[in-house]
């Protein structure tokens, strides 16, 4: 299998606040890898690590092999890692086709195959081409966002709980979504708290504690650990 | 009594061509504020330099007005940029109330060069008086009046080009939306910002051109429009070009309508109270309804 995304004993934070203490884990070609872990667990800043918008102060980050520890947002997009934050990830006032097209911004081929490509993952998004996508209903502004994203053709999707705030039938959708962009062969990087039904899609998951690793395995091993399931699957056992 | 047309020959038209104008400047602050996050004192000036840009090119070829006005809006522009690249950069990070401070320093120097550099006597862009066109035997419209407003329209209608069509207008919208999703969808947000410049910068020269060919040049012609700019981009909505349009346009009348008899015989607000119209729409605006016509940011 080949090594797409690798942090290394990753530390870092915000200022002086050290948030992720030696983070380890990767995300092999064709993966969906699935991040849990309680609030303040570090799950969102280890995903922020891999896209510069962190301070790091120890460790690597790999992509195929290669160094991009510390390396700014805009050079990490270039290099085709594409991040869609958990809010605030749409052009409320553009519309969903330039919403779209501002994903494809770096690239500087025709992006109009990719354009069609998407439209026919997400129909619902071709129907709403001329709307604002601040208009659209919180499942579709999720499909705008990760559209939007892949836009660039990326080495590796990272999605920051793209199913918060949202009612569980679209949360169903988002991941049959995920699977969906996965089996066109994206890998997936993603930070979830629901963490029962992102589990149930993952090919390999990993529970963070306190910015540490804690434990790990394949979607099924973690579902069925019963740890795991005494600490973040009680609740949401539906 | 007052006719209809004088209504329309001595409050409508003058308020279009007015707020035609407001228009062009609160495109650029809207722009500006939207983009990179503060209101910015210096527009004012900017204006008042592209009407001196303005005033030198037709004393040194003799041209018309509307000749000059493309070579002074490019020359405002550079002036734009090199402000921003000179002045403003280092400030990229730092909270926004450093950025309006550094703005309303950045006003001072402008207008003391422009000041120092062609003296303060009022100057105008053509001298003469010209006959009004008069239509239906009763409206008169001075042809000054029809080119500032033609032009106007026509500059508004090259932003709404670039705004919609283009890659560089799009991302432009983009960041003025959210600068934080722009960075991170890899768009160049210095070259967005560097675009900023050159179209508020050139679209205020032009404001300034347009105001100065209706009125006359003076050094504290931009500042004394500040003022109906700032309160027709507010009440457009902060960010929203189309929203700035419209207020300019709406505050223009509103301070032309003002003056109209509309009860009794004396003009409802006295014309030496015009300035305050705008005032009182833009406190109006910030009380009820902060975001503006077409819901922009609000602070």
């Amino acid at each position: 299998m080949t090594r797409v995304l690798e942090l290394d004993a990753v530390s870092g934070g915000y200022g002086d606040t050290e948030i992720l203490h030696g983070i380890n884990l990767h995300v092999d070609a064709g993966e969906v890898v699935v991040v849990i872990g309680p609030n303040g667990a570090g799950k969102s800043t280890a995903m922020k690590a891999v896209f510069g918008l962190l301070n790091l102060t120890a460790g690597e980050v790999r992509l195929d092999g290669q160094n991009i520890t510390n390396t700014p947002p805009s050079d990490v997009v270039k290099q085709g890692v594409c991040y869609v934050p958990q809010t605030n990830n749409i052009f409320a006032n553009l519309t969903v086709e330039e919403n779209l097209e501002m994903g494809a911004f770096v690239r500087n081929d025709d992006y109009r195959p990719q354009l069609e490509k998407i439209y026919q993952m997400f129909p619902p998004l071709r129907e709403k081409r001329n709307q604002a996508a601040g208009d659209l209903s919180g499942g579709q502004r999720q499909m705008v966002a990760m559209g939007k994203a892949l836009m660039l053709e990326p080495k590796i999707l990272l999605l920051d709980e793209p199913t918060a705030g949202l009612s569980p039938k679209y949360r169903g959708e988002i991941f049959a979504t995920v699977r969906q962009i996965n089996a066109a062969g994206v890998p997936i990087l993603m930070v979830e708290q629901n963490a029962k039904q992102a589990l149930g899609i993952a090919d390999r998951g990993y529970v963070l504690v306190d910015g540490s690793n804690s434990v790990q395995g394949t979607g099924q091993e973690l579902l069925s650990d019963p740890k795991v399931g005494e600490l973040f699957l009680g609740g949401g056992r539906a | 009594m007052y006719a209809l047309y004088d209504f329309i020959n001595f409050h409508f038209i003058p308020g279009l061509v007015l707020g035609s104008i407001y228009a062009l400047g609160a495109i650029g602050v809207t722009l500006t504020f939207g983009i990179l996050r503060f209101a910015n004192f210096a527009h004012g000036e900017s204006m008042t330099l592209g009407a001196y840009f303005a005033w030198s090119i037709i004393t040194l070829t003799g041209w018309h007005p509307m000749a000059a006005l493309p070579i002074a809006m490019v020359l405002t522009a550079i002036v734009s940029i090199g402000i921003d690249r000179g002045f403003y950069k280092p400030f990229r990070a730092a909270p926004t109330i450093m950025l309006v401070i550094a703005s309303f320093g950045m006003m001072l120097m402008v207008r003391s060069a422009i000041q120092f550099s062609w003296g303060v006597q009022l100057k105008s862009l053509q001298s003469g008086i010209q006959q009004p066109l008069i239509l239906f035997d009763a409206i008169r419209i001075s042809p000054k009046h029809l080119i500032i407003f033609g032009a106007a329209v026509l500059l508004m209608v090259i932003v709404h080009l670039i705004l919609s069509r283009t890659k560089m207008g799009k991302a432009m919208r983009a960041m003025s939306d959210s600068p934080e999703l722009a960075k991170l969808t890899g768009i160049d947000t210095e070259q967005v910002i560097r675009n900023t410049w050159i179209i508020g910068g050139a679209l205020a020269g032009a404001a300034g051109i347009l105001l100065a060919y209706d009125t006359h040049v003076e050094t504290m012609m931009g500042f004394q429009v500040l003022l109906p700019t700032f309160a027709a981009a507010i009440l457009g909505g902060i960010g929203k070009p189309y929203g700035a349009m419209i207020g300019g346009l709406i505050i223009g009348l509103a301070e032309e309508l003002a003056t109209y008899p509309w009860i009794g015989d004396t003009p409802l607000v006295s014309p030496g109270y015009k300035a305050g119209v705008a005032f009182v729409i833009m406190i109006g605006i910030l009380l009820w309804r902060p975001s503006g016509i077409m819901r922009g940011r609000t602070f």
